[in-house]
């Protein structure tokens, strides 16, 4: 019950914020509404009790991502003082995609009804609702880590994204590097 | 089980005074509730009013360090109720909007930045078994919230609409983006000995104090911990000489207070994680785990006042940086912290993990921290050497310079006389 609760005021403020992103006219705001609505996805992976995954959310999206989107938008004072509308001329086509986005995705889940684990069991009392088991949820960091280096997992896709993580360090580098006639 | 005083003051004594609320109300479904609302009143109370005695702190112990007497008039000789007065004098001035600010900007990011640094109380274990949540992600937790608070400085750099406030928030946010690096990575070290991201593990975990196995990692976590707070000498973000204040320039009144307020319960804090990350938190030789004949568990208590000693001697050496050293230049500040804190740090984390692959795994703590640190104090000798040469090579290129401009300015003087002579003639 207050599971339920907190769940729907999360996801209410989710929304909401996520309305604002794209209504307001101010591009400051909006990106201000968008971390909200990071914040918003952040708590809803805390009642999933995935804790990590919380505060990666809160480190990457909100520390760095949206940071950065700020800063591109005050180096670009003039998007400032737009007056066009939010819309292009395809609000029709980008409608039509969005429902049929959201179509494909429920129709998925709801084929995959037989494994929700939602309902409690009766007589269960609601301090006790975690179906996962505690000892699990304590060392998810730990599992987590492992697989990222384990054949058996995610080893690949982690180095993948190493490499190409590498590539932009030594690439910003060079960038950045003074050139001979600079000097 | 009936509510009895004496229990009840025992159990304070004992630090267990949930436990024992606990026996007293039962398993009705409200008590957990009430204890969790207990216990964020008491810890945040206790971080809005450390505060007062924090500021009257520093202002005295400056003051001495620097010869002067500090606050004397208010409340008595030592001028106890100074900062009670100011906070007053705070409270009732006046809210100023500037013109043209971003109302929504302006308006919240004082309560968002004192929010989060509260919130990273909730990790911080004051005594055994006296800890907000021990989530298993205990320090990632607290680096999490201390990211969203730069996005409170650009709120307040952003919404006050000046440019001295916004100059300001940009040094912040590049100081503060660019510090959290070797802060993660050198706690990485700890956390890479303890096994564990709990801060309470962590404490657990240290037979020996960290400080002792790893110094050159904690050095790195107080350097960066300096810079994430923006004291002296990295406090070019309110540099008063060069952009007045920074990014809280337009606040006012309590608004003004409250950046105040959210800098030194940051400091504060950054003293506590480093006595529970390095220093071991509240061990101290075992007084932690006291108990008086008649089963009474004192070392609770003590414990408690471990850590708050510990606390504090750390926060003096906050002050006391801050009293002596000058500010260091942005060029300086980024170069310190990209060219030489990061390679030291990803160094270290590299000898830490093969150091401990590499030794017996049924070798005690205190050898195996006599390893770690003979492979710290290794890196440490090898770093300075390379500075050495590094400084020498630039000094080396600064002389020659020098001459060769020297010889120039001779050469032109020589001309110079010539041609007077010539012109005499």
């Amino acid at each position: 019950m207050t599971e339920t609760i907190i769940f729907i005021i999360v996801s209410v403020f989710t929304l909401a914020t996520g309305w604002i992103v794209v209504t307001n006219r101010n591009l400051f705001h909006a990106a201000l509404a968008l971390m909200a609505s990071f914040l918003g996805v952040a708590g809803l992976y805390v009642l999933l009790d995935a804790g990590f995954l919380a505060a990666a959310q809160l480190l990457v999206y909100i520390g760095a991502i949206s940071i950065l989107i700020i800063f591109a938008i005050m180096l670009t004072r003039r998007m400032m003082q737009t007056n066009e509308s939010a819309f292009n001329a395809q609000p029709g086509l980008s409608a039509i995609t969005a429902v049929s986005v959201f179509a494909i995705i429920a129709y998925i889940l709801w084929r995959m009804r037989q494994f929700w684990p939602i309902e409690p069991a009766a007589g269960v009392p609601l301090a006790s609702r975690t179906v996962v088991p505690d000892s699990l949820l304590m060392d998810s960091v730990a599992a987590l880590g492992r697989s990222f280096v384990s054949p058996d997992a995610f080893v690949l896709p982690f180095e993948v994204a190493s490499i190409l993580l590498l590539a932009a360090l030594i690439g910003s580098i060079w960038v950045a590097w003074p050139k001979a006639e600079d000097k | 089980m009936s509510f009895s005083i004496v229990e009840f003051l025992k159990s304070l004594a004992e630090l267990t005074t949930a436990n024992y609320l606990r026996q007293v109300w039962g398993n009705a479904p409200w008590v957990e509730l009430v204890l969790d609302i207990i216990g964020v009143v008491l810890v945040s109370s206790f971080g809005l009013i450390i505060v007062i005695f924090l500021i009257w702190l520093e202002r005295k112990l400056i003051a001495r360090i620097q010869d002067r007497i500090g606050p004397n008039r208010v409340g008595g000789k030592f001028g106890l109720l100074q900062s009670v007065a100011d906070a007053m004098k705070l409270l009732s001035k006046e809210l100023i909007t500037p013109n043209g600010a971003d109302k929504w900007a302006y308006n919240l990011a004082p309560y968002l930045i004192v929010i989060t640094s509260l919130l990273m109380w909730a990790v911080i274990p004051f005594a055994p078994g006296v800890v907000g949540v021990d989530l298993n992600i205990g320090l990632f937790y607290i680096l999490a919230i201390s990211s969203v608070s730069v996005v409170t400085i650009l709120l307040a750099g952003w919404g006050s609409n000046n440019k001295y406030a916004l100059l300001g928030a940009f040094r912040s946010v590049a100081q503060l983006v660019s510090y959290e690096v070797p802060m993660i990575l050198s706690v990485l070290v700890p956390i890479l000995l303890a096994r564990s991201m709990s801060t309470v593990d962590i404490i657990e975990a240290q037979t020996v104090p960290f400080i002792l196995v790893v110094p050159l990692s904690a050095l790195i976590f107080f350097i960066s911990s300096l810079a994430e707070t923006g004291r002296t000498p990295f406090d070019l973000l309110e540099a008063d000489s060069e952009i007045v204040a920074g990014f809280h320039i337009e606040y006012s009144g309590m608004k003004f207070a409250m950046f105040f307020l959210a800098e030194f319960l940051g400091t504060l804090f950054m003293s506590g994680l480093f006595v529970v990350v390095y220093l071991g938190g509240y061990r101290f030789f075992g007084l932690e785990n006291f108990e008086t004949a008649g089963g009474f568990a004192l070392g609770n208590l003590f414990g408690l006042i471990t850590f708050f000693v510990k606390m504090f001697l750390v926060y003096f050496v906050f002050v006391w940086v801050r009293a002596t050293l000058p500010r260091v230049r942005i060029d300086q500040m980024l170069n310190l912290n990209w060219k030489f804190l990061v390679p030291v740090t990803l160094a270290l984390i590299f000898a830490a993990a093969v150091v401990d692959k590499l030794l017996p795994t049924g070798m005690g703590d205190v050898s195996r921290a006599g390893v770690h640190l003979f492979s710290n104090v290794l890196i440490g000798i090898v770093t300075l050497e390379i500075l050495r040469w590094h400084g020498r090579k630039q000094r080396v290129e600064q002389e020659a310079r020098v001459s060769r401009n020297l010889e120039g300015v001779e050469a032109l003087a020589a001309e110079a006389v010539s041609s007077e002579a010539a012109a005499a003639h």
